[in-house]
């Protein structure tokens, strides 16, 4: 059994598991049952200015037969009495001394309302505080949250109030809607915060009721921006985590960093530790399944870790992170085709026609006796199962034709039915850093490029 | 007309009086089946339902349409290339067609297309919308004879390009067998009718009770349309040529009671249909259904050389329909009026017939009795007799025609199960019959008009 616990800027958790500050974490008994169903630890629904909120406040975005493949929220933060917040945080703390309790906090950009909040946080005996300069609506337009995130000036000497006061370890939550995700990080470094979080939620709008030609949600006939969260938004999260990997001042401070946006899974789980999370938060997940899933994340990354000879959560952090390269690095000699397993081929045709109308046009159908046909060639006369099935063409690959793209893989709806497999080139690696150094004639001139083209033997149709 | 209303009001009455048993079978989808369904579809490239549908609907085009909500745009893309949508969504063979060629059968789970198809036809009838407009009028004239399948397709199909239509019809209601031999659980009448109405609603001109070949006759069609189309379908039940027959219950005649006058239908305690293939199959599931506590379909073949489809056999045996393989009836016995048994012999199968089928041979001395107070035959159909009348060429019995679908006469064309001398007729064939025809006759018109 992997040991799932871990320690993350002080913080002890049973395991990596915290409920990210949200409704989930909104009230004392929910965070209790979350602890009893395993949660590792829950940052507090975020504390501070007084608020009210509206109805209709989360939109979701389905696709197909997915349900809420992401939420979109304009819930502003804790709409209940601070010093309510603060007893029960308190009240939970002492029950659950094992678990990680953080409180997420923002108010007034003053340096009195922050070493207040922070002081009365203390007091309560929580492990950790949360800086909330993330949600990008509601707040944002009183000066909070986002509009804090956004300007790394702001971010930097807020923190630094913050720990003028700051006893317990202190984490900096940083907001994905900004060009650069690495200048806030920057600033929090610069201002001595004990970690970093992210990503806060996107800057969405769910869509447009064709009925009544409202913004959905309705807010009583208007609607507009809100935080957009959940498996959608996965792939951004763990673009912006591995930018704050690679970034010699962020990754050189040793902060570590507590990643979300989107996880579901014990495999998301396990990519955001990859990409150097040390520790994880998951809301939008809970928010269509509840607590119980937690199960299932410490439990699969559990046995995938023993799969993999994992001990600790530390062995895995940051395992991928070297592999994240720019384009300017990547080997120019690799060539990669796509190969169709005839056998597990259902003749859908979707890598046909997508490879035929939107890539490279290398994938041909192929009657039974090898005669290369065009789609629809079959007399009208022609039905029933057996003519359908029984005269359907190959789909196959023109191997020589084929750039390895990767679409027909990945719009191919059977498993393991289309291989990327690796071919040697022929030619020796190079990367565009390495040619723009040493034949920099050729990355500037279409000429030239056509020469090298040639001695390479490099085709492309 | 008279006659016209009176079945009509027959209609209604059974319907008021159905039976639980002979509702639809399945039940429509709902909407959020349909989305569900519907997204289930891997929109397949070329797909293969769309081949191995005999009209060629362009099935993922249509289901696409229900997921993203375009029910108007779906029942376009079925109509356009099958008129009548809503009886085949209900009455195809979908195992044998479309369902049969989705690529998801090697999970076991193909698309419920034919359900689909219905949701989007229901749609639109219940919408009241007529999703096609006649061109503008060619003054070309053409006479259809039999407004079932073949033939409403063949009217609406005209119609659409702006050709005068009339489809005589020998029956009092449009529809063939839609309307007379499909059963209830099926395909409800309203549903032929509606589509009857449909095609009328394109100018089509109907005129029911009309014997072509008597009144009006062949000569007088042919001195007033430039073209004729025969959909007559087929004819009746053969005779056994047993005696006893006359105690004998004409299949299609029993399902055509149960649709139209259920009131009148009499059905047995202990039932025996005498044949295998999907008629008698839809006899001895309305003799289930209503109150027959025994039924046995008598064979005199094996299951084998049955021509029920598999998935029919399969639905019947699970309605509790015995079977007797390997019978030949030979004598209805009769007490008093009343049937009582039907004598069978035993047989073995022997050398192929004309039919490519091994021929059954009487086993001497194997004579057996089965109980019944009920004798059903569904035996198949005669050849058409109009082919014989007008001397027109045939292939074993049926009408011959060439690639356009025009019979050894000049200017008569013919379609659906009076032509279908190969492969297995059904409602779908008769529909794309009737659509390629009238594309030949259209250009036929164009042409030479």
């Amino acid at each position: 059994m992997a040991d799932l616990r871990i320690n993350f800027a002080g913080i002890r958790s049973p395991n990596p598991f915290w409920l990210a500050s949200a409704p989930p974490t909104n009230s004392g008994a929910q965070v209790h049952r979350a602890f009893e169903a395993g949660w590792g630890g829950a940052v507090w629904k975020t504390i501070g200015a007084p608020v009210l909120n509206v109805s209709n406040r989360y939109g979701a975005w389905h696709y197909g037969n997915q349900k809420m493949l992401a939420i979109n929220n304009v819930e502003l933060i804790s709409d209940r009495p601070i010093d309510v917040n603060l007893q029960e945080i308190a009240e939970v703390k002492r029950a659950w001394p094992d678990r990680a309790v953080v409180v997420s906090a923002m108010v007034e950009s003053k340096p009195e309302a922050w070493h207040d909040v922070i002081r009365r946080i203390q007091d309560t005996g929580a492990d950790g505080i949360e800086l909330n300069y993330g949600c990008p609506h509601g707040m944002s337009e009183r000066g909070m949250g986002s509009a804090v995130g956004q300007v790394p000036e702001y971010c930097e000497q807020i923190t630094g109030w913050v720990m003028e006061v700051a006893k317990i370890p202190v984490i900096v939550k940083l907001t994905p809607n900004i060009s650069d995700i690495v200048m806030p990080a920057r600033a929090a470094v610069a201002a001595r915060a004990n970690a970093l979080s992210l990503i806060n939620t996107v800057n969405s709008i769910i869509g447009v009721d064709l009925d009544t030609l409202e913004i959905t949600p309705n807010i009583g006939g208007r609607g507009g921006h809100g935080g957009y969260a959940g498996p959608a938004v996965k792939p951004i999260a763990l673009n912006m985590l591995a930018a704050l990997g690679r970034d010699s001042i962020v990754a050189g401070s040793k902060l570590p960093i507590s990643g979300m946006g989107g996880i579901s899974t014990w495999r998301d789980a396990a990519e955001f530790l990859l990409l150097g999370a040390s520790g994880l938060q998951v809301c939008t997940a809970v928010m269509h399944y509840g607590f119980r899933i937690v199960e299932d994340l410490c439990d699969g990354l559990s046995n995938w870790m023993d799969e993999k000879g994992f001990a600790t959560i530390p062995d895995v952090v940051g395992r991928s992170l070297d592999r994240v390269s720019d384009f300017k690095d990547f080997d120019l000699a690799f060539k990669a085709i796509a190969r169709i397993d005839q056998q597990k081929c259902i003749r859908c045709d979707l890598c046909y026609v997508a490879c035929n109308d939107t890539a490279h046009q290398c994938i041909d159908l192929v009657d039974r006796h090898g005669n290369i046909i065009r789609p629809g060639a079959y007399d009208a006369r022609s039905n029933g199962k057996a003519d359908a099935v029984g005269t359907r063409p190959s789909v196959v690959v023109r191997e020589e034709d084929c750039v390895g793209c990767r679409l027909c893989y990945n719009v191919c709806p059977v498993e393991d039915c289309i291989a990327m497999v690796e071919l040697p080139s022929g030619r020796p690696s190079v990367t565009w850093d390495e040619l723009s150094q040493k034949q920099r004639e050729v990355t500037e001139d279409w000429d030239k490029m056509l020469q090298y083209r040639e001695k390479m033997g490099i085709q492309i149709h | 007309m008279n006659d016209q209303r009176e079945d009509v009001s027959a209609v209604t009455d059974s319907a008021a009086n159905n039976r639980v048993g002979l509702q639809e079978l399945l039940p429509p989808l709902t909407t959020h089946e349909a989305a569900v369904e519907s997204s289930r579809c891997l929109m397949c490239f070329d797909a293969p339902c769309t081949h191995a549908c005999p009209t060629h609907i362009d099935i993922p085009r249509f289901i696409k349409k229900i997921a993203t909500g375009n029910l108007r745009g779906s029942a376009r893309a079925i109509l356009e290339a099958n008129l009548l949508g809503a009886t085949c969504s209900r009455v195809c063979p979908v195992q044998e067609l479309c369902e049969g060629a989705c690529v998801l059968g090697s999970e076991h789970k193909p698309i419920a297309i034919g359900r689909l198809q219905r949701h989007a036809m229901d749609y639109i009838y219940s919408q009241g919308v007529d999703l096609f407009q006649p061109a503008k009028a060619t003054g070309q004239k053409v006479a259809i004879i039999g407004a079932g399948p073949a033939g409403l397709s063949c009217a609406g199909e005209l119609a659409r390009l702006g050709h005068s239509v009339t489809l005589y019809e020998r029956r009092n209601l449009a529809g063939g067998l839609s309307t007379y031999g499909i059963i209830v659980l099926r395909e409800p009448v309203e549903v032929a009718l509606a589509e009857v109405e449909m095609v009328q609603r394109l100018g089509v001109r109907l005129e029911t009770g009309k014997d072509v070949g008597n009144d009006p006759s062949i000569g007088s069609l042919q001195a007033n349309f430039d073209v004729l189309f025969l959909s007559v379908g087929l004819g009746t039940t053969p005779q056994l040529g047993i005696p006893g027959e006359e105690h004998i219950v004409d299949g299609l005649e029993y399902i055509e009671q149960s649709k139209l006058d259920q009131a009148r239908l009499t059905i047995g305690r202990n039932v025996v249909v005498i044949g295998a293939g999907n008629t008698a199959v839809d006899c001895a599931t309305i003799a289930r259904r209503l109150g027959a506590e025994r039924v046995t379909m008598v064979y005199r073949r094996s299951e084998n050389e049955m021509t029920a489809y598999p998935h029919e056999y399969d639905f019947v045996k699970r309605e509790g329909v015995g079977f007797w393989f390997l019978a030949q009836p030979v004598k209805v016995h009769v007490e008093n009026g009343a049937v009582k048994t039907l004598e069978c012999v035993r047989v073995e199968l022997g050398e192929a017939d004309s039919s490519g089928r091994p021929s059954p041979r009487a086993i001497p001395g194997s004579t057996f009795m089965i109980p019944a107070d009920q004798v059903v035959k569904a035996i198949g159909q005669y050849k058409p007799s109009l082919a014989s009348q007008l001397n027109l060429k045939t292939e074993k019995g049926f009408i011959d025609v060439d690639s356009d679908f025009e019979t050894s006469v000049a200017g008569i064309f013919a379609g659906g199960d009076c032509i279908r001398a190969r492969g297995a007729a059904s409602t779908v064939m008769a529909v794309q019959d009737g659509k390629l025809a009238a594309r030949a006759i259209h250009q036929r018109l164009v042409n030479h008009g």
